[in-house]
């Protein structure tokens, strides 16, 4: 009987064995060491092994990239990416090809996975809100319009998810925080934050999830949110970082990508200032402050906190600078090239990759000696993003 | 005498514009544009469709005088993330983009 069913289990297997040869899938593997790169200009990602510096292939047909970002499946196959355009596609890191895809707003910024790993959560400029898609079917779930006011809707920055099964957000034009419960996915229940502070640019949670933060353009100073004790409020922190002086321009939105974590101390960009802020996160006041070489958009720690790596704005674009957290000094100044847009380190940091935007490549380099160990050809990269995501919290 | 003065300031003020334009040539024409579909479009989006900042399509910019958008473009707007982008661009350049966008040859 046992044997009978071991054969007739032959061509069942074998056939299955054809369909993923036949769908481009390689011989089975792992993804722990696979990311994607974003072309922005070409609408295309391109499936990177992290352990051999390599391309593994080229995925094209995701609509407007100009400001992409992903989140990982928590078997970490699939990745889901949010386009400028609205477009939200489930890409198939394995059989490398886009196993679905649906345009579900006028204008997109950026999403978030459920902690359970079942939701899609979008945010959206255009209508501005929060939209909800079951992750498998990408079916929509539910809508919670970011409407303030007398009924305008807000455009929606710094979505992350938080323990709970919840989804934290922040209302650009509004200065709202909310926290949307999913624990009934097709019934959000929404808890709003007024008067949060001017215009938040962008959002990140803590790596164990607690806290909330929200970078602020329209003022010195960030909003803090504790998910543990929600009915605290928000509170400001880091107020008046600028010290009254005139704020420098901005050529580019700094991000808060992932909370750039070093032992007790976070490290955030500071807006209009050529510095990145040093916070005690356990009094949540400054402690120091590092001066860069310009404009901070990505402020990233190695996975082991001991560097930081900062990017910048025009006209500094073309800089990255290491601070090391034991001396708060930068240690190294690197030009890698035109348009320095994003940085992504590899799962325990022994190398991070670069993307240089006008200069068509992505380098990576060695952190413990800072040469140049590999370049990936790429058109226009822009964000790298690497499968371990799919195990934080906030990413 | 009069009517020749004239004559000369009106070709000026119509010729003008074009001289400013042909001194921007082809070359610094293709980086002004990619300058705004890759830097602009990083707030207003590479294909310009808006972002956290607005769109700048043609219709979006319909009835807005070329006048107010450059001087945007070169001094940004305060209380708003829309910074002055006159140490990356001249006048004339400005005027051209302005152009462009108006026209909708931006893309």
């Amino acid at each position: 009987m046992i044997a009978e069913r071991q054969q007739r289990n032959v061509p069942a297997a074998l056939a299955g064995c054809l369909l993923l040869w036949l769908a481009g899938c390689a011989t089975p593997r792992g993804t722990g060491d696979l990311g994607l790169v974003i072309e922005r200009a070409a609408g295309r990602v391109q499936v990177v092994n992290t352990s051999q510096p390599r391309s593994l292939a080229t995925i094209a047909g995701l609509g407007d990239l100009s400001h992409a970002s992903l989140v990982y499946s928590r078997d970490a196959r699939y990745a889901y990416v949010f386009g400028r355009d609205g477009g939200l596609t489930k890409l198939d890191l394995l059989c490398r090809r886009i196993d679905k895809r649906v345009l579900q707003s006028g204008n997109a910024i950026g999403g978030a996975i459920s902690q359970d790993g079942r939701l899609i959560a979008v945010s959206n400029y255009t209508p501005g809100g929060v939209k909800v898609f079951d992750a498998a079917t990408l079916e929509p779930l539910a809508d919670i319009p970011a409407v303030y006011g007398n009924g305008q809707h807000s455009k929606v920055v710094g979505l992350v998810d938080a323990p709970g099964n919840r989804f934290v957000f922040s209302l650009y034009d509004a200065g709202e925080i909310w926290i949307a419960d999913l624990h009934d996915a097709k019934k959000p229940v929404v808890q709003k934050f007024m008067n949060i502070g001017k215009l938040p640019y962008d959002g990140t949670v803590t790596p164990d999830g607690r806290y909330y933060i929200a970078g602020l353009f329209g003022e010195d100073g960030l909003a803090l949110l504790d998910l543990w004790q929600p009915e605290q409020g928000v509170r400001r922190v880091l107020q008046g970082y600028g010290r009254g002086e005139q704020p420098l321009p901005v050529y580019k939105m700094p991000h808060m990508d992932y909370w750039a974590l070093a032992g007790d101390r976070a490290y955030v960009p500071a807006v209009g200032r050529h510095e990145v802020l040093v916070i005690d996160q356990r009094s949540w006041k400054e402690t120091g402050r590092v001066a860069v070489a310009g404009q901070p958009v990505f402020v990233v720690a190695r996975p082991d906190g001991r560097q930081v790596w900062v990017n910048f704005a025009l006209p500094h674009n073309d800089t990255v600078q290491v601070i090391d957290t034991l001396t708060g000094k930068i240690v190294q100044t690197l030009t890698p090239g035109k348009a320095v847009l994003h940085m992504e380190f590899t799962p325990r940091g022994e190398n991070v990759w670069i993307s240089v935007r006008d200069d068509n490549r992505v380098d990576v380099y060695d952190t413990e000696t800072f040469a140049k160990i590999a370049t990936l050809p790429a058109q226009n990269p822009s964000g790298i993003f690497f499968t371990p995501r799919a195990h934080r919290i906030g990413q | 005498m009069k009517l020749y003065w004239a004559k000369h300031v009106w070709a000026a003020l119509f010729l003008l514009p074009l001289a400013a334009q042909a001194d921007i040539t082809p070359a610094r024409q293709q980086q002004l544009l990619y300058l705004l579909r890759q830097d602009c479009g990083s707030c207003h989006g590479m294909t310009l469709q808006g972002g956290l900042g607005p769109a700048l399509t043609p219709q979006a910019l319909s009835g807005k005088s070329s006048d107010m958008l450059r001087t945007v473009i070169l001094y940004g707007r305060p209380g708003t993330p829309m910074p002055p982008w006159q140490p990356f661009m001249s006048e004339s350049e400005a005027a051209w983009l302005v152009q462009q966008l108006l026209e909708g040859k931006a893309l």
